[in-house]
């Protein structure tokens, strides 16, 4: 779950992270407000969505950037004024881009130097880590692939946390003046307590930024939850932005889906992620392009089905849906009911393929042929997918 | 011969009188494995599917002898349940609970890579020697005991994989479900180690899938350490970056754990990647002939 820079910064603020003072603003008169009540002569006036790359995206139809400074209460309101409601489009928001709903107003600080540091959980070392770069402000996939020299890495344990001496590594290695060292100690430990004691996947703090008068700040926070530790952080799961969210996606995990929305027009409807990864691959080699991916995971019923079915016909572009289960423990009966129940209820304007193997299978396959609708059945993964992408392109296979 | 498990491995369940550890308790029993027991705190002195229920693992281990485990303790206390299985000492921890925060998971790490047992998962479907011993979920009918060792990410693709081999008339030797999440316990590496030594395994297959870099890893460990045919097949060639499909470590982050990368690094490897998911067990077999060809040059 991702949450925005203003909540990031809240939490952070919370566990002792040093941030600048700022306020969320929804109009262009809060935003003007919360300028005023800052006090500072320089404020950076950013836009709030759950996408990075905002310093140098830019709204829709104007010229107006993700983050700019305002040197007066009318400055922050244009500015605001030129975000809010607005499409923002940044290398991550892909060319469709988000809306802005609402722009965090921070006071300015004097910059000495803009470094980088991550916290995320490695894969390899088995232990979260610490990255740190002094390339900040970039893109450190950039970094890393250009100059990895210049990525430092600290693993820690979770419940130890990082050591005086690795900080002292990290200061040392990022060229702080050693009279910022022990801020630098007290920085790092204090973002490794939050990282762990909130259950984040990533945090990012990028720029991390070192002041003229030696005090290090989060300038900028990125935060990503676990979502299978939201249930012990029900302050954390509240912050959850729905409109940030493809609706569909909610939807589907509401009812206990995992459901990712695409582009193409063959809706997908399988039982495991990694089956369900595959078909979308299959669908893709035999000339087609996925609309979604959808696990059902592994003891769907009739109800879960037909609310998969929903999502899926909810979206405009899909032409032919592929139903692909592997019975295991999920009986291909069973599976096979379902899919007669949800075609009733929910009434199919598109061709509907069904390949169904394991437990059961025959008799799965008798219900369906003999059920009076019109599902296609296929036997075998190559049969189905060339079905469907025939019937997603009104021609018979 | 086979790997991890065989006929005489006896097994207890770590959550048995939950309605999921029961239901495939019973399943594994079904199937012919030596269920010795199970564990579930509170309810020692119980019995479920004719077996005895214990309130800790070490006296379950005491009382059956019994030398693997399996997990189906819900996620909130799951990790807790692993390092009791391994401060008891037991060699095999098979852990298919899906849903354990992933720091949990680092707090459990280090403490298994100190100690003498194997943790396999979590978020996996098990493990199975064919028509000896099956621990997890897995359908058991659709395997055929043989010379093929399976390993995989993925549940259900697993079943997928092992019911073209079976098709193609290739029976396994062992099947191993690595397991979903971010951190799991034992690697391809791991497993690759293992089949390569065991005689009864002939040839690989593995089942990668987007996220991390475990299959770039065990390319690079083929190269250099594998003499058997090896086989593979990635998922998710067609997810999109950013986005976590459906398991917690299929994730494409920062441009690593591409499909295309790890495609890249298998085919370096020599290793027979399999076009399409309809195509994994024909690779395997393709796999298979070639090694032969080369064997007679």
């Amino acid at each position: 779950m991702k949450i925005h820079e203003y909540q990031a910064k809240e939490l952070l603020r919370a566990a002792g992270v040093p941030v600048l003072a700022g306020k969320v603003a929804r109009t262009p008169d809060e935003a003007a407000a919360a300028f005023t009540a800052l006090g500072t002569p320089i404020c950076a006036v950013k836009a709030q969505i759950h996408a990075g790359g905002r310093g140098k995206g830019m709204v829709k139809g104007s010229t107006q950037r993700g983050v700019e400074l305002a040197k007066s209460a009318d400055d922050a309101a244009r500015i605001a004024k030129g975000l809010l409601d607005q499409t923002l489009v940044t290398i991550q928001t892909g060319p469709e881009g988000q809306v802005v709903h609402q722009v965090f107003v921070e006071s300015g600080c004097a910059i000495e130097r803009e470094l980088y540091c991550a916290i995320l959980v490695d894969r390899h070392a088995g232990s979260p880590v610490l990255i740190a770069s002094t390339a900040g402000g970039m893109d450190i996939e950039e970094v890393a692939h250009k100059t990895p020299e210049l990525i430092i890495t600290e693993p820690f344990d979770p419940d130890r946390g990082l050591s005086a001496w690795q900080t002292r590594v990290l200061s040392a290695r990022l060229g702080l003046p050693a009279a910022s060292w022990r801020a630098a100690e007290q920085f790092f430990k204090a973002l490794t307590k939050a990282f762990v004691n909130l259950d984040a996947s990533l945090l990012e703090i990028n720029p991390l930024v070192l002041t003229k008068d030696g005090t290090m700040v989060a300038l900028d926070a990125k935060m990503t939850f676990d979502d299978n530790a939201l249930f012990r952080h029900k302050d954390v799961a509240a912050l959850r932005d729905e409109s940030e969210e493809e609706p569909a996606e909610t939807r589907a995990a509401a009812a206990g889906l995992s459901y990712v929305k695409l582009n193409g027009t063959i809706g997908c409807l399988v039982n495991g992620a990694g089956l369900a990864m595959s078909t979308m691959d299959l669908v893709k080699y035999h000339g087609g392009e996925p609309a979604n991916f959808l696990d059902v995971g592994g003891g769907a019923d009739v109800k879960q089905v037909t609310e998969a079915f929903r999502i899926i016909l909810s979206d405009k572009n899909v032409k032919a849906i592929l139903v692909n289960i592997f019975g295991g423990i999920m009986r291909c009966t069973t599976i096979a009911t379902a899919l007669i129940e949800a075609s009733k209820t929910v009434g199919f304007t598109v061709p509907l393929v069904v390949r169904l193997e394991g437990t059961e299978v025959e008799e799965g396959k008798k219900i369906l042929a003999n059920s009076g609708t019109t599902i296609i059945t296929a036997d075998g993964l190559t049969d189905a997918a060339k079905k469907v992408v025939a019937a997603s392109k009104g021609l018979k296979a | 011969m086979s790997i991890l498990v065989n006929r005489d491995t006896r097994v207890i369940c770590q959550g048995i009188t939950g309605k999921v550890g029961e239901f495939h308790t019973r399943g594994c029993l079904d199937y012919g494995t030596r269920m010795v027991g199970g564990v579930t705190p509170g309810k020692g002195g119980e019995k479920v599917a004719d077996l005895p229920v214990f309130d800790t693992v070490a006296e379950a281990v005491a009382a059956t002898g019994a030398n693997a485990t399996m997990i189906f303790v819900p996620p909130a206390f799951a990790a807790d349940a692993i390092l009791e299985a391994v401060g008891a000492e037991i060699p095999l921890v098979i852990a298919i609970t899906e849903g354990i925060p992933v720091i949990d998971m680092a707090r459990v790490m280090p403490v298994v890579r100190a100690s003498k047992s194997r943790l396999i998962g979590p978020n996996c479907p098990g493990v199975i020697t064919p028509g000896q011993c099956k621990i997890g979920i897995m359908p058991g009918y659709i395997h055929t005991p043989g010379h093929v060792g399976v390993m995989s990410r993925s549940g259900t693709l697993t079943y997928e994989a092992v019911w073209q081999l079976t098709q193609l008339g290739h029976g396994q030797s062992t099947c191993v479900g690595l397991g979903g999440d971010p951190l799991v316990g034992s690697s391809f590496i791991d497993i690759l180690a293992l089949f390569e030594a065991d005689p009864d395994t002939h040839s690989i297959l593995m089942m990668g899938e987007i996220g991390g870099s475990a299959e770039e890893e065990a390319a690079e460990f083929v190269k250099h350490h594998v003499t058997k045919p090896v086989a593979a097949f990635i998922a998710g060639q067609t997810a999109p970056p950013g986005k976590r499909m459906g398991h917690a470590g299929a994730i494409i982050s920062g441009g690593k754990g591409t499909a295309e990368a790890k495609l890249a690094a298998l085919k370096d490897a020599g290793i027979e990647v399999a076009a399409s998911p309809a195509d994994m067990g024909a690779a395997m077999v393709r796999a298979i002939e070639n090694k032969h060809k080369n064997k007679k040059k």
